[in-house]
């Protein structure tokens, strides 16, 4: 009975979440709710007792939809609506219909077929932590490193490009070098 | 699932709220009187035998002000951050054991409220999930000087996670386990924590004041703009919920520190438990000893320990444990 509770209070959730971050015109809105159902999501892992994944649903996607936050807060005055420009909502309509449809079938075929069997059944006397441990490193290593190589060259290009002009520290100047600064790139 | 685990669930949950909802009036009181007494001063004397009905004082002024919610603010963000804080700090506490289970009426009562096998990492995911707080409270406020602050508490916060993670995967390499539990019946049979991994110690001590936003990383509501940081626009119960949230996050982390790494509860006795609470007390009178005798960091200078410092020391104590561990 609990796990219906949970399934269906986290469900509609979910659902209200998104629904509100695709539909509103108003960014921190849109963001909020984001967040919200990202973190949500954890709650059905914890249904399942994937109890490890969900949290590192919450941790990783709270830290993402931060950098959203920062954009947001870069490029809006996020407490202002965003006037958006959709001409037609039939359109969207129909494209948000369909995408759900095709979502649907594509869960559900296998199903209805009952051709679902898991590769790795999870032992009642191992934590899932180490369970995901030791898939990670055995039948999954080459796309794990592969993840960690590719990781590895974003945060050199994020550091190349970001780091260009950081021998100087502002805040260590004095007020004429700073003015001095700005007429040289003037 | 029977009902006598739903109602003691129930019970532990109320009774955490109660006791710590509590606790953080009780801790803005201490928090005076200390920093008062190092500061040769008295602190609050007036209500009550040594200031003590302050609390209730505060209380009521806090609960019968007025919640004036500004013009321009984006109003369901603005009303709801305050209870992000409160609430996540809160969340945290299911997965900490605050005592040794103990016996009433032949009914074993474990003073947790869900032992996952992964408390750790969920207690520090919620935890981190509490920098939305501060971080909406900010955005939504229509304030400049509350968008800033938002802005610097937020990269302070992603930035000390990365350091509280490292430092914890050392002593959860020796371990082998996330739960608080295993943690402390694993410093039963091998000795503290502490002496095992001295710098992941120091390390998380340093990150814990950074977690919380005390001085002397308090840029969170900053000092020295004279306004109190993402909070200028908030008034009454809404504000005091903030306050809560931060005092609650003060003392659960006062309590995972020497559950962690000084040995915990240790075998479960009632002397135990005492000298648990000791230890919680220490960690928490430290974090206003340190208020008392420390100015605040510039955030640039907080960043550069963050990043230059503490990350490549927990790296390298992380690779140096899996060395010595293999």
């Amino acid at each position: 009975m609990f796990e219906a509770i949970s399934f269906y209070l986290f469900a509609f959730l979910v659902i209200a979440s998104f629904w509100i971050a695709v539909t509103t015109s108003q960014a921190l809105y849109a963001l909020t709710a984001l967040a919200a159902g990202m973190i949500l999501i954890s709650g059905f892992y914890f249904t399942l007792g994937a109890d490890f994944l969900g949290a590192i649903q919450i941790i990783v996607y709270s830290g993402a939809v931060l950098a959203l936050y920062a954009f947001g807060m870069m490029f809006f005055d996020t407490t202002r609506e965003v006037k958006e420009k959709n001409p037609n909502k039939m359109i969207v309509g129909t494209l948000a219909a369909l995408s759900t449809i095709l979502t649907v079938v594509i869960v559900a075929a296998p199903l209805v077929s009952e051709n679902i069997v898991a590769f790795y059944p999870s032992v009642e006397s191992i934590g899932n932590t180490q369970q995901i441990g030791v898939v990670l490193f055995t039948k999954y290593l080459v796309p794990f490193e592969v993840a960690a190589v590719m990781l590895l060259v974003a945060m050199i290009a994020g550091i190349v490009l970001a780091g260009k002009k950081m021998d100087v520290s502002l805040t260590k100047l004095a007020e004429e070098e700073i003015e001095k600064k700005a007429e040289e790139l003037v | 699932m029977d009902m006598a685990y739903l109602i003691a669930t129930i019970v532990k949950i109320v009774v955490i709220l109660l006791v710590f909802s509590a606790l953080a009036g009780l801790g803005t009181y201490f928090e005076r009187k200390v920093l008062a007494f190092m500061q040769r001063r008295l602190g609050p004397m007036y209500v009550g035998p040594y200031g003590l009905l302050q609390i209730a004082a505060d209380g009521i002024k806090l609960f019968t002000k007025e919640d004036i919610i500004p013009a321009n603010v984006v109003r369901p963000i603005f009303k709801i951050a305050p209870v992000i804080t409160a609430a996540t700090a809160f969340m945290a506490a299911a997965a900490i054991p605050f005592m040794p289970s103990f016996t009433i009426g032949g009914y074993e009562v474990k003073p947790i409220v869900s032992d996952i096998n992964i408390g750790l990492l969920y207690i520090f995911g919620v935890m981190g999930v509490g920098l939305y707080g501060p971080l909406l409270g900010g955005m939504a406020s229509a304030n400049k000087w509350s968008l800033i602050s938002a802005a610097r508490s937020a990269a302070i916060f992603i930035s000390y996670e990365v350091v509280t993670g490292l430092s914890i995967l050392a002593p959860v390499m020796m371990v082998g386990s996330l739960s608080l539990i295993d943690f402390n019946n694993w410093q039963i049979e091998n000795g503290w924590m502490v002496w095992y991994q001295p710098v992941a110690f120091i390390l998380f001590w340093i990150a814990a004041f950074a977690e919380t936003g005390r001085t002397p990383f308090h840029l969170v509501a900053n000092d020295h703009e004279i306004i109190d940081g993402f909070g200028t626009e908030y008034s009454g119960m809404r504000w005091g919920l903030f306050f809560i949230g931060e005092y609650a996050n003060m003392f659960f982390i006062s309590f995972v520190i020497p559950l962690i790494f000084l040995g915990g509860f240790g075998e479960g006795t009632f002397i135990d438990g005492l000298i648990f609470l000791g230890k919680m007390s220490f960690f928490f009178f430290f974090f206003l000893w340190t208020r008392a005798a420390w100015p605040d960091v510039r955030p640039d200078q907080l960043m550069w320990l963050c990043w230059k410092v503490l990350m490549p020391i927990a790296v390298l104590n992380v690779v140096i444990t899996g060395i010595v561990m293999m």
